[in-house]
């Protein structure tokens, strides 16, 4: 075969054709009947050589605009440290299988159970699943794990400071498994703890999800949240932006009995949506209802401390059709991305990344107030992500930012704006942003 | 790859005070995490310089085995080569650094590639649209379970809650059916692996009216083409239901044959197999999910954007690179490699069903069963001569399952090598079988000890150092 990719020669397809007994390769698909066989050729492009592939990538990548990111809702533009995108690589890792073969796979399995003690670190829970695909399926995942652990309650709660995305996501599952949703009122940018309580005595609730910081950047203040969910049997579930957990008063804190979210905001690009990270942490006492592969450690005949797949009695492969979740591979090489981010920037340094997006976007919510033509939607704390309503007009704001390759935020449905900053923003463009606008009310 | 196990976790190789990063200094005055919404205590995340942990990953790396290390003959997992362009291009920056939200004026470029990508998956499957919000097979399952679900729904019939799945399935699909809310009815395999077409006609009969689909996957788990599919998907059609196709066996119907021509409505499509993305340890993957013209309207919202975008990508360079010319030769290619492995070694392993296979090919384990050598233990021992073990104890009609998938990409050195190992191994069985029996010998652990990991979890690192207080 004339290719690249195929190293058959002549001789070779007729020997292997020999010992096969077929005399040519459409012999091979005797079995297909001939009315469903495929004998046109593919309406597809002719074979590109590597030149060619890369003028076409550099042409379609030619129509992308590339901007300065400030806007978050979930996916946010963060520093990615050389050493990652290197060691991705390392096609060991990169062209490896699920390691269900644990003798010729301790490097996989290595890293995993690193991964589940960073996570369960991180989140300030027990322990750590070897990580699920975005942060809105393991949100989802977490809604049917409490509903299996709750055995005849089947009403989720979900405040209405979640973000809309990950509630379409929730809705959609829900529908299908017949679980009920009911939303949690939000009262002034925050989850109301009364609505809450009130919807917990109707009873029949198996969890109650809730996000920190919320949909629009408030750090919410949750006391009290897990006792109420306790009292009556309900799972308490927080979805967190992973990397603000360095910080942030965590989930294990707060009292929740599972921790989820994207991990994406560990280094990740944006990569316009994928792939990510989801993780998924929980309490000692629900680790054999968690979905997802987990890893463990255990001895090998030589008396070697070796890492394994683990507990997997609970897993699809072996439950079938009793299965509560269907989740089947992990994201592995993206939980050895942000296993490695961890190890970089290691306790100071995601403390000090936390610090220095908490500082900038502070410094730019107070240069936008001090010109008085902004204020904040909410007069709450916010961590790197925050709403502000613009006294003018909003379009050619936008527009004019978007001439000058920035993106100034996610556009609210309600006319606000949300503006989000991390470390990898500098004062500069900060300021130059800042510019931006002002050019904007300027000129209107 | 070692043979000398690299065991360090990366908290161990951490010191107080190191660092392996840096950032800008923070010049923006004075803003101060209020004490109020910050953690009590710092995650005890390691402290390692840059170069420890490049060391450190580097030399895990060295503990497995991968695609480009050698054969993989992981039956169901289509362990082909993944090309080096593939990874170049998902890493361009033109792509990259793109939110997800950008305005669509400024993502034409990454908009077209979706378009370009969906264009052509329709002209290998035969269906009309493809979404690409699935991360994964089991996603695009589920994904494609929901669409016909919403299908039912949409047309008022409330009553359609059961799938067909046949019993050579992977375990995913009745997973994938539950958690979307149907019921599972399996329906008989053949002696000769083939779906029990009387049994089908039953449940037909029986339950045809609360039938939502039928699942399958062609050629099946066993490797086999399901011959009578044309009559299945009437039989299907005809009852109301429709059909699903598992695309985790695609590979050998390129060039060969369409599940759109089969007489399927909705598929998944693993782009990790296929499409020649990598597998990255277990992911990401990519579940894209095709229908036929009319069904476009009833895909669910399973995910915000569009899916694991880099993934996409590769796949798309991978059919830019083979072209109209060499797509068609990929299945051809795959098949033939299969059926010759088969046929050098179904002298000394048990073939319980002969005949053409497609991809792959399921051995019940040795003929020669007298010297208590079991398929895992000829797995274990494949581990020793260099190559990954075949799929095991998978599917479950046989209680020895051994199941050998090559893909297209390899040569037939490479086969005549693994077939001489494998004979090898059959040979060692008889003479010395305890030594087969205690392998692996030459890889970085031993067997290892999976009661001890279920019985007592320790999962974390934290875990792990209380032990070693205990």
């Amino acid at each position: 075969m004339d290719y690249k990719y195929f190293p058959h020669t002549e001789s070779d397809l007729k020997a292997m054709m020999d010992k096969v007994g077929v005399k040519d390769l459409d012999g091979l698909y005797a079995q297909i009947p001939d009315a469903i066989r495929f004998k046109n050729d593919y309406q597809l492009p002719s074979e590109m050589s590597e030149i060619e592939v890369r003028q076409l990538f550099d042409k379609l990548g030619s129509q992308n605009r590339q901007m300065t990111c400030f806007a978050g809702y979930g996916v946010y533009d963060h520093y990615t440290p050389s050493v990652i995108l290197s060691l991705l690589q390392r096609s060991e890792f990169l062209t490896s299988y699920t390691p269900y073969q644990a003798e010729i796979s301790q490097g996989t399995l290595h890293y995993i159970f690193e991964y589940q003690s960073m996570m369960a670190e991180l989140t300030g829970m027990d322990i750590s699943n070897a990580s699920m695909y975005d942060g809105t399926t393991a949100c989802a995942e977490a809604m049917m794990m409490a509903v299996a652990a709750g055995k005849k309650q089947n009403k989720v709660l979900v405040s209405d400071t979640l973000n809309p995305d990950t509630r379409k996501v929730l809705d959609t599952y829900a529908l299908h498994q017949g679980i009920e949703l009911e939303t949690i009122a939000e009262k002034d940018g925050v989850t109301d703890i009364d609505d809450l309580k009130s919807r917990l005595a109707q009873g029949g609730v198996a969890g109650v999800i809730v996000q920190q910081p919320n949909a629009v950047g408030i750090v919410e203040d949750y006391t009290g949240f897990a006792e109420a969910c306790h009292e009556q049997k309900a799972l308490f579930i927080m979805d967190s932006v992973a990397a603000d957990l360095a910080v942030l008063k965590t989930p294990g804190e707060w009292g929740a009995d599972i921790a989820v979210g994207d991990g994406q905001s560990l280094g990740i690009p944006m990569q316009w949506g994928g792939p990510y990270v989801g993780y998924m942490c929980c309490t000692e006492k629900l680790i054999r209802k968690m979905p997802g592969r987990i890893v463990g450690m255990t001895k090998d005949n030589r008396d070697q401390r070796a890492f394994v797949l683990t507990l997997q009695a609970r897993e699809q492969h072996i439950r079938r059709q009793k299965a509560t979740s269907n989740i089947c591979s992990n994201q592995s090489l993206m939980a050895l991305f942000v296993t490695i981010y961890m190890s970089l920037m290691g306790k100071q340094g995601l403390k000090e990344a936390a610090e220095l997006s908490y500082a900038g976007a502070h410094y730019l919510c107070d240069k936008l107030l001090a010109t008085g033509r902004f204020s904040l939607v909410y007069d709450k704390p916010f961590f790197n992500e925050f709403l502000v309503r613009y006294d003018g007009d909003m379009d050619k704001l936008f527009s004019t930012c978007m001439m000058n390759n920035i993106f100034p935020g996610i556009r609210m449905t309600d006319g606000g704006l949300l503006i989000a900053v991390t470390e990898k923003r500098t004062k500069e463009e900060i300021d130059f942003f800042l510019d931006m606008l002002k050019l904007a009310d300027g000129l209107k | 790859m070692n043979n000398k196990l690299y065991g360090n976790l990366i908290f161990e190789l951490s010191k107080e005070g190191r660092k392996g990063y840096s950032l800008p200094k923070n010049n923006y005055g004075s803003y101060e995490i209020p004490a109020a919404m910050k953690r009590a205590e710092d995650a005890a995340l390691p402290e390692c310089d840059e170069l420890t942990v490049v060391r450190h990953y580097t030399n895990l790396s060295n503990n497995n085995f991968g695609v480009d290390t050698g054969f993989y003959p992981l039956g169901s997992c289509t362990m082909k080569y993944n090309p080096k362009i593939n990874e170049e291009v998902a890493a361009m920056p033109q792509f990259q650094n793109l939110h997800p939200k950008q305005p669509a004026v400024t993502v034409k470029g990454a908009q077209a590639l979706v378009t370009l990508l969906e264009k052509s998956l329709c002209e290998l499957t035969g269906l009309a649209h493809f979404t690409f919000k699935p991360y994964a097979g089991a996603h695009g399952e589920l994904t494609g379970l929901m669409t016909i679900d919403n299908y039912h729904r949409g047309r008022g019939d409330m009553a359609r809650k059961k799938v067909v799945v046949p019993d050579s399935a992977h375990g995913t699909n009745p997973a994938s059916a539950a958690v979307c809310g149907l019921e599972i009815v399996e329906v008989k395999s053949l002696d000769n692996g083939q779906v029990d077409f009387e049994d089908l006609q039953r449940i037909v009969a029986e339950q045809g009216q609360e039938i939502a689909a039928m699942m399958m996957t062609n050629p099946n788990t066993l490797g086999l083409f399901e011959t009578r599919i044309p009559e299945i998907a009437k039989l299907i059609h005809d009852c109301g239901g429709l059909m699903y196709y598992d695309g985790a066996n695609l590979n050998p119907m390129l060039g060969a044959c369409r599940p759109g021509d089969m007489g399927f409505d909705v598929m998944h499509i693993n782009l990790h197999k296929t499409f020649s993305t990598p597998h990255g340890g277990g992911g990401p993957g990519s579940g894209p999910v095709g229908v036929r013209e009319g069904l476009q309207d009833c895909f669910p919202f399973v995910s915000p954007y569009q899916g694991n975008y880099a993934v996409m990508m590769r796949a798309y360079t991978y059919i830019l690179s083979l072209g109209r010319e060499h797509v068609k030769e990929v299945g051809p290619l795959a098949v033939l490699n299969a059926n010759y492995i088969k046929e050098s070694l179904k002298d000394v392993y048990e073939l319980p069903i002969d005949g053409l296979c497609c991809h792959e090919f399921v051995f019940d384990g040795l003929k020669d069963k007298s010297t208590g050598v079991t398929t895992m233990d000829v797995a274990k021992r494949l581990l020793d001569y260099g190559y990954h073990a075949p799929t095991i104890y998978f599917p479950l009609l046989f209680h020895e399952s051994l199941m050998v998938e090559p893909t297209e990409n390899e040569s037939k050195e490479t086969l005549d090598g693994f077939i001489d190992v494998m004979r090898k191994i059959a040979e060692e069985a008889k003479t010395d079988p305890e030594m087969v029996k205690s392998a692996p010998h030459t890889t970085p652990i031993g067997r290892v000890d999976d009661v001890l990991a279920a019985k007592h979890p320790v999962t974390t690192y934290r875990q792990l150092q209380a032990e070693n207080v205990q």
